[in-house]
């Protein structure tokens, strides 16, 4: 779903948090829409990863979500929203290697505690609202540089 | 080294990309945690997992991956190789284990060279 506003972009998705074979979908559309947008390619893989860890996240831990993505000619902003059980130590969770997920998680995968430190690393910027027991925002910008 | 010269080297069935076998692969990573398949950006890599789900074909995606090998004799299903063909992936197959076929491919001449972003 798109809409134009100005200058800018909008996309709206919703993360299904029931079924795994799907995570990612959302983040792959959006890889597609900024090759279209004609980005240069480590703009648009450094988004694409973040995204993609972050989408991931939401699946496996907070039981799915929303993400709305806005791009305009200065930069990518998504924002992943979740109603999950929210990160009790930020902190902690930003540390590369430690990670709450289950073995079946693992089995797929994920859970290495990567998650996070990758999105820290691809993105320009990364704020995460966290509140136990309510929910997660994870926001994401990736500068557009020409 | 080209994406059929992997498939001869690991003795592999190719599933998806008979248009992409002149295609140069750079460098290779082995692993079947996605996240530290992500944490290294590869120019034109391969990449070679016994994970088989569709997030390995969408992790390489992300990535600019150009081929995914299953090894260990795992079959993907159609699920699998649709994901890769919407995404200009190549994938095969090879009954070598993981660090067998790591190994040949590094003897061949493939490193794991990679560059932070």
């Amino acid at each position: 779903m798109s809409d134009m506003s100005g200058n800018s972009l909008h996309y709206h998705y919703i993360v299904p948090g029931d079924d795994f074979t799907q995570a990612g979908a959302a983040s792959s559309a959006v890889k597609q829409i900024l090759k279209q947008l004609g980005l240069n390619p480590q703009t648009i893989r450094k988004m694409s990863i973040s995204l993609y860890e972050g989408e991931i996240n939401m699946v496996i831990h907070a039981g799915g979500g929303e993400i709305d993505v806005d791009i305009d000619d200065k930069k990518i902003v998504a924002v992943l929203t979740d109603y999950g059980p929210g990160i009790e130590d930020v902190d902690l969770a930003m540390q590369a290697g430690w990670s709450t997920a289950s073995e079946q998680v693992r089995g797929l995968g994920f859970g290495a505690g990567m998650g996070l430190p990758n999105m820290k690393k691809y993105s320009d910027e990364l704020i995460i609202n966290t509140t136990v027991g309510a929910g997660t925002k994870v926001t994401i910008v990736v500068n557009i540089e020409n | 080294m080209l994406i059929k010269e992997i498939r001869d080297t690991l003795d592999a069935e190719l599933l998806v990309g008979e248009d992409l076998l002149e295609t140069e692969v750079h460098t290779a990573c082995g692993s079947d945690m996605m996240s530290d398949v992500l944490a290294f950006v590869k120019d034109q890599a391969v990449l070679i997992t016994g994970l088989l789900n569709q997030q390995a074909i969408r992790t390489a995606a992300m990535m600019d991956m150009v081929c995914v090998v299953f090894v260990r004799g795992k079959r993907p299903g159609e699920d699998i190789l649709q994901v890769a063909r919407e995404n200009g992936i190549a994938v095969m197959a090879t009954t070598h284990r993981m660090f067998t076929a790591c190994g040949l491919l590094y003897e061949a001449g493939l490193n794991g060279g990679c560059k932070t972003i």
